[in-house]
């Protein structure tokens, strides 16, 4: 074990990019965290992850029992959802969901009693070979904690091809105010790293390293007591925002560059949060599948800010009731960090398996200005900024007058969508908003684009048999 | 559910308080120590001419808004600018109506015509600055650059220059060392040559207080230090000023020339500090801004050894402006995970400055006016 500080590449080439935002994290860092009790009713999606979303297994008026399975799919990029409380399934209907939309969701009437569903058992991981750890971390409902919420086992399960030398565990927690992995490794060390440990297991991996931002110095003490395995590494990194953002880790850590395109698993690397580490860890420990979560419950204008073990499916009004409520009315709530998150309309979303905070902003935080035409001063503090080496303020450019053949000559996919550009751009340009309609208009060219080529084919094909008659 | 009145935006929620009112404000209080300092030494007719040079560059930025419909900009201090750092390019005894229509002529034409802030090709201060030195040579050079100074009176330093420059005939020390080396260039003929005089008796006058040349080149020190504020603060990008002045030493040495005092001499740190660091028309990409600093350092070389003039800043700082929109187009960082990129792939040469960029805007304001 061995603690390396900087971001230096393994070359020591300095890796540019990022932006330092006010960290805030003062607000929740000290606050041990604390159990939240479930609310009375609590609504839990089926539709928690990347990939397909799941149907239900329950109905209306069936009893469930903490961890019951609720919803599954036949997909494999998919992960299935268990019961966070016991109770009586009350409906399944379309809710409002907090990245967006509506999705179907199956509302439990919580009796109190959290009486755990007696067919779970803990697992021994070491007895068990690296697919059967994966079955067991896809039926636990496994996703990438950190937010994404892509499922664990799709990322442990990489093809033949391309051998995973190296497991990178993401502790580098780069958004301002969020502290949820902060206090986990913090609180739960041992978890973190048996839990990289059964994913070290599963990808076959002999080497790892946990990655932990230079703002969080006890987290890392607490981390080297329990590290003593000489194929995990524990390393500082910079403080810097997106730190924490999967490619950009990658390159920070081993120099590797990720191609456009690809997957870390194309470059040997499997990349978790710390949060899934934890979660794997425990659920081997004890059966219990992923039913809840430590969610950030933070701003100016929470009472108590604090870091919950929540529930899934708990509604944001009473995660933010368990902190004592508003302290002001907030002008926008935010699921996730300042930097990526998702602002909500609504306080009756539930907390899903990718919340990682609840982020409550004042009128005077929220306040914000877009100009009426875009002017860009070419300062170059968005090309400095950017850590994936794009050119965002062109980007921006040829998005607002679209220009697609230009944004896809410069690379416009591989936008991480960090916001590095728009938060420090001096005239307030909306780029990274201007950068994500480029994308999607550019999905939908090319789908548009596919249906016209399958068309034409079919009409050949319909005109080659009239000609032959 | 009751509709909430939470604010529905997309990320990120939170902005670094830069603006761009910021940063220009932050430029003149660089050159707010210069800009007094030549008002000390040159007299109050500087006031005049700093006063004239704002007021028209931002009478044409307000006509040009008012006229063309447009919300006005003049609050973000640019035209404030703009006129500040042309001021400080003009010799401290101009008419101060020349310097109005010079600052009219930059914000207007150098850069309202191109769609204003952001859109301009080349540096508006510096066209300003070519419009009045093309329009009005004899006001713009010999009598009208030297003025009455008082910082240095009296000196050994200050006699020996006097003397030097008396027989120059009134001449900057550019043009001086201009006559020591080229005689046949000097406006007087061979026999009017300072022999003898040493480019470092220049040094200290250069630094503390010189009263020959522009507003802007009373003293070196000042600028450097406004220069070493805005690298410090990370305003400016250190590659164009530390590579500009670096190649410029670089060959002066190589030419056998004094290094230190051409660095100092003329309006190399103005123009490399504060006029080539401009961000409109400068390039994006840290590797561009490299290859537009080396080309800045050529070119004021070879204008100033190899031209009529004695200084060459300005129009090496033009001249480079115009190849931006090409070192942009060629020199662009490789995005990650990508292989580098052969020969600038795919489409015509156009749309890389952003003045080509919002081209298509141009021509779909023109097709709704009618114009097109």
């Amino acid at each position: 074990m061995g603690i390396t500080a900087g971001i230096r590449t393994r070359w020591g080439k300095r890796v540019k990019g990022g932006v330092h935002p006010p960290e805030s994290k003062h607000l929740t860092a000290d606050k041990p965290i604390v159990r939240m009790e479930a609310p009375e009713l609590v609504t839990i999606p089926l539709r928690q992850h990347v990939g397909a979303p799941c149907s239900p297994r329950v109905k209306r008026g069936d009893r469930v029992l903490v961890g019951t399975l609720i919803g599954d799919s036949e997909a494999f990029v998919s992960a299935p959802v268990h019961s966070s409380v016991s109770g009586t399934v009350r409906g399944i209907a379309p809710h409002p969901h907090p990245a967006g939309g509506e999705s179907p969701a199956v509302t439990i009437e919580n009796d109190g009693l959290y009486e755990r569903d007696p067919s779970l058992r803990p697992l021994e991981w070491r007895d068990m070979e690296p697919d059967e750890i994966r079955r067991a971390v896809r039926a636990a409902g496994m996703v990438g904690l950190g937010g994404a919420a892509f499922p664990t086992h799709v990322k442990l399960a990489p093809p033949k091809e391309f051998p995973i030398d190296t497991v990178i565990l993401n502790g580098a927690e780069c958004e301002p105010f969020l502290t949820a992995d902060y206090r986990l490794m913090l609180e739960h060390p041992e978890d973190v790293v048996e839990g990289l440990r059964i994913i070290m297991s599963a990808v076959g991996a002999h080497r790892a390293i946990i990655a932990v931002e230079d703002n969080k110095p006890l987290a890392v003490k607490k981390l080297a007591e329990v590290v003593r395995d000489p194929s995990i590494e524990l390393r500082t990194l910079k403080t810097r925002y997106p730190q924490g953002a999967e490619k950009v880790l990658i390159t920070n850590l081993l120099g590797r560059e990720v191609p456009s395109g690809g997957l870390p698993m194309h470059v040997g690397v499997v990349v978790n949060n710390v949060g899934t580490a934890r979660a794997i860890a425990q659920y081997f420990r004890t059966g219990l599948p992923l039913v809840e979560r430590v969610v950030t419950v933070t701003g100016s204008v929470i009472r108590e800010p604090s870091n919950l073990l929540v529930p899934l499916g708990s509604s944001f009004a009473a995660a933010v009731e368990a902190c004592g409520g508003f302290s002001a009315s907030p002008a926008k709530v935010i699921m996730g960090g300042p930097m990526m998150g998702l602002a909500q309309y609504t306080l009756e979303v539930p907390v899903v398996k990718g919340t990682s905070g609840i982020l409550a902003l004042s009128d005077r935080e929220a306040a914000y200005e877009v100009p009426r035409e875009p002017v860009c001063i070419r300062c170059g503090r968005c090309v400095e900024a950017c850590p994936m080496n794009l050119i965002p303020t062109y980007l921006a450019a040829f998005s607002h007058r679209e220009k697609w053949d230009q944004v896809r000559r410069l690379n416009i996919n591989d936008c991480i969508e960090c916001g590095c550009c728009t938060y420090t751009c001096p005239t307030r340009n909306p780029i990274v908003q201007l950068i994500k309609v480029g994308k999607a208009e550019l999905a939908r060219l090319k789908t548009l684009q596919e249906q016209r080529a399958r068309e034409r084919e079919e009409a050949m094909e319909q005109g080659g048999r009239d000609g032959d008659l | 559910m009751e509709t909430s009145r939470f604010i529905v935006s997309t990320s990120p929620h939170i902005r670094d308080p830069i603006t761009t009112r910021k940063i220009m404000c932050q430029v003149i209080a660089a050159l707010a120590p210069v800009t007094l300092y030549s008002v000390v030494i040159h007299g109050i007719h500087a006031l005049y001419v700093i006063a004239s040079s704002i007021a028209g560059a931002m009478l044409g930025e307000l006509g040009v808004q008012k006229a063309r419909r447009l919300p006005v900009t003049i609050d973000d201090c640019s035209a404030l600018l703009t006129g500040l750092l042309l001021a400080l390019t003009l010799p401290p005894r101009v008419p101060w109506w020349i310097a109005l229509v010079a600052g009219m002529v930059a914000t207007v034409l150098g850069k309202q015509v191109f769609g204003g802030l952001g859109h301009n090709l080349f540096n508006p201060a510096l066209v300003g600055r070519a419009v009045a030195f093309v329009s009005w040579a004899a006001y713009m050079t010999a009598g009208y650059v030297k003025s009455a100074s008082i910082g240095i009176a009296g000196t050994a330093a200050h006699r020996a220059i006097e003397k030097a420059v008396d027989v120059a005939g009134g001449a900057t020390p550019l043009a001086a060392m201009k006559i020591v080396y080229d005689p046949s260039l000097s406006p007087v003929g061979p026999s009017g040559v300072p022999r003898g005089i040493q480019a470092s008796s220049y040094y200290k006058p250069l630094l503390l207080a010189n009263p020959w040349g522009c507003l802007g080149e009373v003293s070196a020190l000042l600028l450097i230090l406004g220069g070493v504020y805005l690298v410090a603060t990370r305003v400016i990008d250190w590659r164009i000023p530390v590579i500009y002045l670096g190649t410029v030493a670089v060959l002066t040495a190589l030419t056998g020339r004094d290094p230190l005092f051409y660095t100092l001499a003329g309006g190399l740190l103005l123009g490399a500090f504060f006029m080539a660091t401009d961000y409109t028309t400068s390039p994006l990409a840290p590797r561009g801004k490299v290859v537009y600093a080396l080309g800045l350092g050529l070119v004021t070389w070879l204008l100033r050894f190899w031209s009529n003039n004695p200084e060459g800043v300005m129009f090496a700082i033009l001249f480079m402006n115009g190849l931006v929109p090409i070192i942009d187009r060629y020199i662009m960082p490789r995005t990650s995970g990508t292989a580098p990129r052969a020969k600038a792939a795919g489409g015509p040469c156009c749309a890389t400055s952003s003045t080509w960029a919002c081209a298509p805007s141009w021509s779909a304001r023109w097709r709704r006016r009618g114009w097109a």
